[in-house]
């Protein structure tokens, strides 16, 4: 079936990896900002923005979580940018079970940037504001795109505990579950 | 709920190898608030007066502010505290960095370390798991090197870590803990740290920190990010760069240093050079700095990047911060390229870079004067920069002449005798100050400096500029955006101060005024070592993005403790307090309450007497410089009171002393 086109703001965060200090703010506005209630607590743990930093290699990359991957990838790359080695994984947005960024530190429920999504909707991500050092920039565009399913959060938190437990488990933890509730 | 703190402490025995996660208590925490404060009562009630730097019963302790880990931008510091083993007295060092956040995200408020371990070992801190660990591979290994080796050994990318280099291991009197881009420097507390078989602490955690009123807080924290930004646009007119801009002094990225060159002394502390300055130095520093610096960069939730990443070809990397720039290379009479190399060695070995360089010109001053001999220094080179890498890696080791070095200036002079104390001449209370030599007395300073237990004189200056401004309408200026000042009596004493005349130093500000400005000042460097606050974004700065108006509410709004100005003042003066009294229970006196006897050419001994016995009333101290009976249970502090009394510490004879000269203290039991 042919999707409909339509238009779309595409929200874009300009990183300036030359411009990190490693200040971590992004981090730390992010988890508090994802707290609840709003702002009640931090932990850059929970953040959904990591800077992938190493000082003596003089490396900082900002990097924001993506989507949810069942599996690590098969094959890897290095890169290495103007003398500095990156690590395999630093540039990759993904949840994955290879490593421990972008997950929940209690549950290990996969975390996903949602731009700082709020009503009413904030003026730029809260990552943004509070980086003064002018490395984050936000940009949005319009553009068309075929319409796609949404897939909510808590989609993906389900779909990521069936990948941990299996479906069966999960299935049969519901059935209990409902069996408590009701009494 | 307990917000801000997590009201834990960990308490680790390194003789029996005990570690417990103890819960505090809340009360103490009004009345202490955290950091320094709850720090000090902790050594008040469990290392008595008897004890000495290297005892077991000294406790090593790394406190996190209180604030340390929520929103608060540049809220990132550790206060260690611990008996010095230079001073006898108790040390304080802050470092910045990242190191107080984790710890507490992984669960605590603070690192008690006591006893010893026969073994070097190293803390591994991973929330709830808490390990011993061996450290004999890490013997003798930099402190930063430790730290990328721990790293990547427990595959922790994101661990934190403070470690000490070969300096803190053979207890140096003037040895760092290193961490990464900060250091807690002073007073020798990484030879606490060597001594009690500690390597490092490294420290991972996970968990949340909450705040009591988080939509307050967040609005507190943007106003200071947004005072931030307006202070980077408009700095302050008519002051050095440095203190016109905000952060720590802003070495790294300022370029331009013709003012510390020209006004600061060179070699042991002695010498200006005037004209230093020229353009080829201009030239040739410029080129050193951007060959080196790889980039500028910040501790933890901070925009102003204070310190940088150095990488000299054909060395390992280091970071860099404040003014170890320039200590090793005047110190040398070298050049700045020398004093980027030199300071690489010196982080990793984790020294002091205040003391390390003056104990260095100090010895070659002592041996071209006759009082050392060629004997002293077998197989130094010639020339200066040789010897200064020659000297730093002996006294690391405590080899030949450098274990006596390795003592400091003032125990130094004591062992060599033969009139070396002349040499040790720019000390306080035992530990050697900036390389500072003035003019006319500056009567807030003269106190500062005699008063001052953290005995450097950064970390009790800022708020009230330095100096009068000429012209009259520069002072109206400055008055007319600074909102900052407790009370508007201070923009009256500022707009009066003039450079010559009347009101001009060292007779005004008056001897009631300076007490004032003293205590201000002071004030707010204590309030910010128990938030954990930074003092380049507060304390140090006249006109700082903290100030005693916001801090109170910081506390009311994250700790969820009541405050205003006038119960933060009350909090801060209560620990003030008690820091004094460990001191006075160690033996400082008003005799040892001087700047060195050079420090100023022009010298006022009434003056300076009036100063002293006023500056000691205003605070509740007796003429002895001991907080009065009355003044310790009106603070609340009747067990100190009480223990006074019991000492005697009251019945003591007061001498009067009106001499400027530098008469030295004489510890106890300290000089091995
Ligand atoms: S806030 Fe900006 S400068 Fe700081 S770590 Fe994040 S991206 Fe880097
Ligand atoms: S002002 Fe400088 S020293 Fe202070 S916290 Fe910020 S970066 Fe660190």
């Amino acid at each position: 079936m042919q999707a409909e086109k339509k238009k779309k703001v595409i929200k874009t965060i300009r990183i300036d990896v030359d411009k990190c200090n490693g200040c971590r703010a992004c981090e730390v506005i992010c988890s508090s900002f994802h707290a609840s209630p709003k702002y009640s607590s931090n932990n850059p743990a929970r953040s959904r923005i990591r800077v992938i930093r190493d000082p003596i290699a003089d490396i900082y990359v900002p990097v924001y979580a993506g989507e949810y991957a069942v599996a690590e990838c098969a094959g890897r790359d290095k890169y290495t940018i103007d003398g500095k080695e990156y690590d395999e994984c630093a540039f990759c947005r993904a949840s994955c079970p290879s490593r421990s960024e972008f997950k929940e530190p209690d549950s290990g429920l996969p975390l996903k940037c949602d731009m700082c999504s709020s009503d009413p909707t904030l003026e730029k991500p809260l990552c943004v504001q509070w980086c003064l050092a002018d490395a984050l920039i936000y940009e949005e565009r319009e553009e068309e795109v075929s319409e796609e399913t949404t897939v909510d959060e808590l989609e993906v938190d389900l779909d990521a505990l069936a990948n941990k437990y299996g479906l069966n488990k999960l299935n049969e933890l519901l059935a209990k579950m409902t069996l408590a509730k009701k009494g | 709920m307990r917000y801000a703190e997590t009201g834990f402490n960990l308490e680790i025995d390194l003789t029996r190898r005990n570690i417990e996660r103890v819960a505090t208590d809340p009360t103490d925490t009004a009345l202490y608030m955290g950091g320094l404060g709850t720090n000090a009562k902790l050594l008040w009630d469990r290392v008595p007066p008897e004890t000495d730097a290297f005892a077991p019963e000294n406790l090593l302790i790394f406190g996190a502010g209180i604030l340390c880990g929520t929103l608060a931008p540049g809220c990132n510091r550790t206060i260690v505290s611990t008996i010095s083993p230079l001073t006898n007295l108790m040390a304080f060092s802050m470092m910045g960095g990242f190191w107080a956040p984790e710890l507490k995200y992984a669960g605590y408020d603070k690192v008690v370390l006591r006893g010893k371990s026969s073994d070097l070992v190293y803390i591994w801190i991973h929330n709830d798991k808490v390990e011993i660990r061996d450290a004999s591979h890490l013997k003798g290994k930099g402190a930063i090197e430790t730290a990328e080796i721990l790293r990547k050994e427990l595959d922790e990318p994101k661990a934190q870590v403070s470690a000490i280099g070969l300096a803190g291991e053979n207890r140096v009197y003037y040895a760092s803990i290193e961490q990464g881009r900060s250091s807690a420097s002073r007073g020798g507390i990484g030879a606490v740290m060597g001594d009690k078989g500690v390597k490092a602490i490294v420290v991972r955690g996970t968990k949340d920190i909450n705040v009591a009123q988080p939509a307050e807080y967040l609005k507190l924290c943007n106003e200071v990010l947004e005072f931030i930004k307006f202070r980077e646009k408009n700095p302050i007119p008519g002051v050095i760069p440095i203190l016109g801009v905000l952060g720590s002094p802003q070495e790294m990225a300022i370029h331009d240093e013709k003012w510390h060159t020209e006004n600061f002394m060179w070699g042991n502390a002695r010498t200006r050079r005037k004209e230093f300055w020229t353009d080829d130095v201009d030239k040739e520093w410029l080129k050193t700095m951007e060959v080196s610096r790889k980039r500028l960069i910040s501790c933890y939730n901070c925009p102003l990047k204070c310190g940088a990443t150095i990488s000299i070809p054909g060395l390992p990397t280091y970071m860099m911060k404040c003014f170890s720039k320039l200590t090793y290379t005047m110190a040398a009479y070298s050049n700045l390229d020398f004093g980027l190399r030199i300071a690489q060695r010196a982080t990793e070995y984790g020294v002091d870079g205040y003391s390390a360089p003056q104990v260095m010109a100090f010895a070659l001053e002592l041996l071209e004067n006759g009082i050392l001999t060629a004997e002293d220094f077998p197989g130094m080179p010639e020339d200066s920069d040789g010897r200064f890498y020659w000297l730093l890696d002996r006294i690391v080791r405590r080899e030949g002449i450098g274990d006596i070095l390795a003592n400091g200036t003032h125990w130094a002079a004591n062992h060599i005798g033969n009139g070396a104390h002349e040499y040790a001449h720019n000390n306080i209370k035992k530990q050697e100050q900036l390389p500072l030599k003035l003019s006319m007395l500056n009567p807030i300073y003269f106190l500062m400096y005699a008063t001052g237990e953290k005995i450097s004189i950064t970390q009790i200056e800022g708020q009230f500029p330095q100096g009068p401004f000429p012209e009259l309408k520069d002072r109206e200026e400055f008055c007319a955006d600074w909102f900052q000042v407790p009370d508007e009596k201070f923009k009256q004493y500022f707009l009066d101060w003039e450079p010559r005349g009347e009101k001009s130093n060292p007779y005004y500000p008056t001897v009631e005024m300076c007490c004032d400005i003293v205590d201000w000042q002071e004030r707010m460097h204590y309030i910010d070592d128990a938030l954990g606050m930074c003092a380049g974004l507060s304390s140090f700065h006249m006109k700082a993005a903290y100030h005693i108006h916001n801090l109170p509410k910081f506390i009311t709004y994250g700790a969820g403790i009541e405050m205003d100005e006038e119960a933060i003042s009350f909090a801060a003066k209560r620990y003030r307090t008690l820091v004094r009294a460990i001191n006075i229970s160690r033996g400082m006196r008003r005799k040892d309450e001087k700047p060195p006897a050079d420090h100023w050419k022009k010298r006022f001994p009434e003056l300076e007497k009036e100063l002293l016995d006023t500056y000691y009333k205003y605070k509740g101290w007796n003429n002895n410089g001991i907080p009065t009976e009355e003044f310790l249970r009106e603070m609340g502090l009747d067990y100190v009171a009480d223990d006074f009394l019991q000492r005697g510490i009251y019945d003591e004879v007061v001498e009067e002393v009106l001499d400027t000269e530098t008469k030295s203290m004489e510890g106890a039991n300290n000089a091995g």
